[in-house]
């Protein structure tokens, strides 16, 4: 048995190799990820029983359950496995395009941005009482043109001659240094209701998040995994460096603008439904990495669950462990995150 | 305009002095209550009690003192940072110190409960040592060693964890966030006297403590295989670099809050005017820093009268671009 399966489908015209292991590592994590779905929407105040569950998703269950699940739980677990798809595929992007592995969407500031735009929009529409005069609904709207701005700005600063790897992840630096002190900034200025509402959502939460956000951020996440997946090749032969990948044909500069653009996309789309949620952009690639190796045909779909699979559990954590108390979920994907990045550091160490 | 002989850093050197008493005093003349030059020599050699007198002696003296000492302090950590990294880029504020005396505190404050001003400075500088500590460390391991990339990244990386876990605490105390919120944006207003005094020893141990080891840091610029050819314990030196750094640095941040950049845009600026001895770089990037921080403070105050913005914000503002300015030109400058 090779360790490829070949698959040919419409006489020829689309075929792809697929990993064996990598296959099976796929199957694993999405049980994984569903049974971690299930649970998640079992737990809270109130307990259902997993089964239960299962029964209601599938449009049966008792009237009781039914409400808790479909109006309060299940979007809110739909937008924590969302936002970790998008942050995860996105980190993954990222850290083959910069060739670093400790390089993620908080590094480059594209989160930062997102955040300034948010404590902005609230100081701007805000009235004397500190009510805001327009909908809520635009929120996101901000924080995704902050993130695209912001990963525009990083681009074109770092451009000289071609955008290198090393240059992009310092002005990123620079650039969230700036971010932060104009968030720092509006929220000393504005009252203090708008600055723990600014700082809750900074610190990245999926609390409150209802079907409208769904609506909006599954087909925004999926439209652009699918485009990243498409474009996985040509992070595999950027990856090998810009010599090498010039010499085999890529457009070099030309895939690093579109690749960046994928990510801020799909870093503008989770942060402006959950926030800040740090760290998930640089953990689950390496995760994934471990278990399915470096090509990124295998590597994007197996962050992406392990992406989902801890935001879910992050927010899992965060409103049962305290409970009453909401923990924001941005606060464990950190708390694990830097262990993490630190076992990383370790690890290049031995290699 | 790179001052080459003896007599001419000398002179530099005391025109800028002049210049950062002139700023203190500018820093204690204007503001939102306005006062001339008479009322604030009044306000110490004739003290009515009047409002002006009160608030020139209790509130600007106190925070053109500590902007100084402040500024002072920040920028020589930086010079001591970028030569033992050998990196341009090297400051407190991108290497998570500041990051991490902040959570300290906040920690402190949430946690713990702590109100004191000397439990403050304390913590403030364990908070600070762990993180410049840590950083060091992890910006050390791979095959390559320590190269200025992993540094860097180190350092944004450990910012950000203790800027989440600042967050998340904060999130939980909605009341301490309104305390804490200013100082976590760097600021030296609304500080007394007493906080400055209070960490003046360790601070003032690191300046005379940098200024004694200028003359090896010449060395150990040179290369550290130079460094080790020429009799110079390189261990012993990173080490006392270490200790000078975490002082100064960990007692900025326990005074005035993470204040960013002005290690970064200061050191640059002095070498540029009296090149790379550090016997008279550390000395000039001192008093450079205080002009630069209490100008700082000065704008603002100005910038949206009557609120004031956290002086933090502002040396970011002024510092980004210069960041961007050394990025773009790169590592291979030096």
């Amino acid at each position: 048995m090779s360790k490829y399966k070949n698959f040919r489908l419409f006489n020829g015209k689309l075929s792809f190799l697929m990993d064996r292991k990598a296959a099976i590592t796929f199957t694993i994590l999405l049980v994984v990820a569903f049974l971690v779905f299930v649970v998640s929407t079992g737990s809270g105040e109130m307990k259902i029983n997993p089964l239960t569950v299962v029964s209601v998703l599938f449009g049966g269950g008792p009237e009781m359950e039914k409400l808790i699940i479909t109006s309060f739980r299940l979007p809110r677990i739909i937008v924590a496995l969302m936002v970790g798809i998008s942050l995860a595929v996105a980190g993954g992007i990222l850290q083959g395009m910069i060739r670093n592995p400790l390089a993620s969407p908080d590094v480059l500031g594209i989160t930062g941005g997102a955040a300034a735009a948010v404590v902005s929009f609230l100081a701007m529409f805000s009235d004397k009482n500190h009510s805001l005069t327009v909908s809520i609904a635009w929120l996101p709207l901000a924080a995704f043109i902050g993130a695209t701005v912001i990963g525009f700005l990083v681009y074109f600063l770092a451009w000289k001659n071609g955008v290198s790897p090393v240059r992009l992840v310092l002005i990123g630096i620079g650039i969230s240094a700036l971010m932060q002190a104009i968030t720092t900034l509006t929220m000393v200025m504005g009252p203090i209701y708008q600055a723990s509402q600014a700082n809750i959502w900074i610190t990245g939460t999926v609390y409150g998040s209802n079907w409208k956000n769904v609506a909006i951020l599954v087909p925004w996440t999926v439209i652009f995994v699918i485009i990243a997946l498409a474009l996985a090749r040509t992070i595999n032969i950027q990856e090998l460096g810009d010599e090498v990948a010039t010499g085999l044909g890529g457009k070099v500069q030309k895939q690093r603008f579109l690749l960046l653009m994928i990510s801020t996309a799909l870093i503008g789309g989770s942060v402006a439904f959950a926030g800040g949620i740090g760290f998930v952009g640089l953990m689950a690639p390496h995760m994934a990495r471990r278990l399915v190796g470096s090509s990124f045909g295998a590597l994007l779909p197996a962050s992406a669950l392990i992406g989902g699979i801890l935001v879910m559990v992050a927010d899992l954590i965060g409103r049962t462990l305290f409970s009453p108390l909401e923990v924001p979920a941005g606060v464990f994907t950190a708390g694990i995150g830097a262990p993490y990045f630190i076992y990383l550091l370790f690890k290049t160490r031995n290699s | 305009m790179l001052l080459k002989s003896t007599a001419f850093k000398w002179i530099g050197f005391l025109i800028a002095v002049v210049v950062m008493v002139l700023a203190m005093c500018a820093s204690i003349i204007f503001g939102y209550t306005d006062t001339s030059w008479h009322t604030a020599v009044d306000a110490f050699t004739n003290n009515n009690g009047s409002n002006e007198h009160i608030i020139i002696q209790t509130v600007r003296l106190p925070r053109a003192l500590i902007a100084s000492a402040v500024g002072a302090s920040l920028a020589i950590a930086g010079v001591l940072m970028q030569t033992l990294t050998k990196n341009p880029l090297a400051s407190p504020g991108i290497f998570g110190i500041n990051a991490g005396g902040g959570f300290a505190v906040v920690v402190a404050m949430t946690v713990f409960s702590v109100n004191s001003l000397q439990a403050f400075s304390v913590l403030a500088f364990i908070g600070a040592a762990v993180a410049a500590i840590s950083v060091y460390a992890f910006g050390s391991f791979g095959r390559e060693g320590l190269t200025p990339m992993k540094l860097t990244l180190a350092g944004a990386a450990m910012s950000a964890m203790f800027a989440s876990f600042t967050q998340g605490l904060l999130v939980l105390d909605e009341v301490m966030l309104d305390q804490v919120l200013f100082w976590l944006a760097g600021s030296v207003q609304g500080r007394k006297l007493e906080t400055l005094v209070s960490v003046l020893p360790y601070i003032g141990i690191g300046w005379l403590g940098a200024m004694f080891i200028a003359g090896k840091m010449n060395i150990l610029s040179m290369g550290e295989d130079v460094a080790k050819g020429l009799g110079l314990n390189t261990g012993l030196l990173k080490i006392a670099i270490g200790i000078i750094v975490i002082l100064l640095a960990g007692g900025s941040v326990a005074v005035a809050g993470p204040i960013g950049f002005v290690g970064i845009v200061v050191p640059h600026i002095t070498r540029s005017i009296v090149g790379i001895d550090h016997r008279w770089v550390i000395p000039f990037s001192g008093v450079l820093g205080a002009i630069l921080l209490i100008a700082a403070d000065i704008a603002a105050r100005y910038m949206f009268m009557p609120s004031e913005v956290p002086v933090g914000v502002m040396t970011a503002i002024i510092g980004t671009p210069f960041f961007i300015y050394i990025a773009r030109k790169g590592f291979n400058g030096r």
